[in-house]
């Protein structure tokens, strides 16, 4: 079968496979799908709080609430569905071994759940813009293309670690670590103006970083009001390219002994 | 492909890896390579194992505890790739090899059966359109808005079959699941396989129980130690399998 007729076929799965997570994670909580707001918000308010006094030494930062939290979505966003996907293919073992099923729907379907998430944490975003009497521009409906960067990225990266997981279980905790200096190493709270002085290697690192290119065109459109360089959308979008490139190969090559080692 | 067949396996060889202690993890994986402990053990669980099923036909698997009944099916159902040789299959395959798997526990009878129906394949449309079929077969009208984690064992194994077998696919493959639930739904079971044998499905079957390979098949294929022992009529080969020396 093509990929196009397997994709077509099982379309309702992934549907399924979303549903079913978001149904389960709040079944719990009497707030529900209300957390995906309120927990964004609350970290904002402290990491505003705490983080807009340290920083009034680079000049202030127009409307720091919608800097922060404009950076902290996207990325939160990346590490959770990464997190999350990498080891749907070891939790799906069970699934796996008796049924047959394309088997990169349960990463991508983690992606797109994640990607639900997103969508509806992004209100708080709208309550923080209100709130705040930020300037919106027409450019904030150029905000799908970050936003469909970030999707493709992180179901690249997924689809290459929740291979790799299966092969070396350790790589869960590992990554976790790995996010977090990947946090570091992306403008999520600080402005890029304190990089100043920093020594030319981590400069490099933070530009080359893919989540700073997707989070600076975020920030451009919403907060700004401008369009992005067309710089950051070609390097975006060569490092979109390479993720799924990468991902899809690795992925394709080991799925066949995945049920041998889960 | 002949087009009279069902299924053709050709050559199938399947190998796996019996290392002692699985090494799952990098530091492990390390550990063992400095240590120069990284080997394995090869096992065949099937050799050279051809035959070609006609369409229709109802066939069962006879063998020991591990000669690679399971295995076979799996490879048949698409869940294993063999290590060498080919399988071609026509048309739809519905596997029964465990019943509801892929259920989950927290969710909903009703959300249950969108989501193994989506497993399986089947548009969502068909699933609404037939859900009251499939409730009604399983006998859970009462409890369709329970969570499946307060189900019996032979409830899930009802829900699972009625979703498996509500529309008829062209292969049916059967592992072993007539053992659950009690003997009325046994029955029950027995019948809707037969009403699908007669509208011209292939039955692939897997059982312990001779009898009812006997009573369901046409045809058997007795295999051994991962080799084809004796291809022939159902009762001739049961009757071969049970023979005493054995």
């Amino acid at each position: 079968m093509s990929l196009l007729s397997v994709f077509v076929k099982y379309r309702n799965l992934i549907g399924q496979l979303v549903s079913r997570d978001i149904k389960t994670k709040y079944r719990r909580s009497i707030l529900g799908l209300l957390w995906t707001v309120l927990n964004p918000l609350l970290m904002m308010t402290v990491l505003s709080i705490v983080f807009s006094y340290f920083f009034s030494r680079y000049g202030n930062i127009e409307n720091f609430p919608v800097y922060l939290l404009c950076g902290q979505l996207i990325f939160n966003f990346f590490s959770e569905s990464t997190s999350i996907a990498m080891g749907s293919i070891v939790h799906s073992g069970e699934l796996i071994k008796k049924v047959y099923v394309p088997k990169y729907l349960f990463p991508v379907s983690k992606v797109l759940s994640s990607g639900v998430n997103l969508l509806s944490s992004m209100v708080a975003l709208v309550i923080v813009m209100i709130v705040t009497r930020a300037r919106v521009t027409p450019t904030v409906l150029l905000a799908v293309f970050p936003l469909l960067y970030v999707l493709l990225f992180s179901t690249g990266v997924s689809l290459f670690l929740s291979a790799a997981a299966v092969s070396f279980r350790d790589l869960m905790h590992l990554y976790s670590v790995i996010t977090t200096a990947w946090m570091y190493l992306t403008p999520v709270i600080y402005p890029m103006e304190i990089l100043e002085n920093a020594p030319a290697w981590v400069v490099f690192i933070v530009n080359a970083n893919p989540m700073t290119g997707f989070i600076k065109i975020f920030r451009c459109v919403v907060l700004e009001g401008v369009t992005a360089p067309a710089v950051l959308h070609v390097q975006s979008l060569a490092w979109c390219t390479i993720a799924l490139l990468i991902g899809s190969l690795v992925f394709k090559k080991s799925q066949d002994t995945f049920i041998l080692k889960i | 492909m002949k087009i009279e067949n069902a299924i053709e396996v050709r050559d199938v060889s399947m190998c796996f890896n019996l290392s002692r202690e699985k090494v799952d993890s990098i530091k492990e994986y390390v550990i063992k390579a400095l240590k120069r402990q990284l080997f394995y053990e090869e096992f065949w669980a099937l050799n050279d194992v051809s035959f070609e099923i006609r369409k229709g036909d109802s066939v069962g698997l006879v063998g020991m505890n591990g000669s690679g009944k399971s295995t076979m099916l799996k490879i048949i159902a698409g869940v294993l790739r063999p290590t060498k040789g080919s399988v071609e299959t026509a048309g739809t395959i519905a596997p029964m090899i465990e019943l509801g798997a892929g259920f989950d526990h927290d969710l909903t009878a009703r959300e249950n059966i969108f989501l193994n129906g989506a497993l399986i394949g089947y548009p969502r449309e068909m699933l609404e359109e037939r859900f009251d079929d499939i409730i009604a077969f399983a006998g859970l009208e009462r409890f369709v808005d329970v969570p499946i984690k307060n189900f019996s064992s032979g409830m899930l194994a009802r829900l699972g079959f009625s979703i498996a077998t509500i529309v008829d696919a062209d292969i049916l493959i059967v592992d072993e699941i007539l053992a659950v639930g009690d003997y009325q739904f046994q029955n029950k079971c027995k019948k809707r396989i037969r009403e699908m044998m007669e509208r011209n499905t292939t039955v692939l079957f897997v059982s312990h129980s001779i009898e009812q390979v006997k009573e369901i098949c046409n045809r058997a294929i007795w295999i051994d130690h991962g080799h084809v022992r004796m291809m022939g009529e159902a009762e001739e080969v049961c009757d071969a399998y049970e023979a005493p020396g054995e």
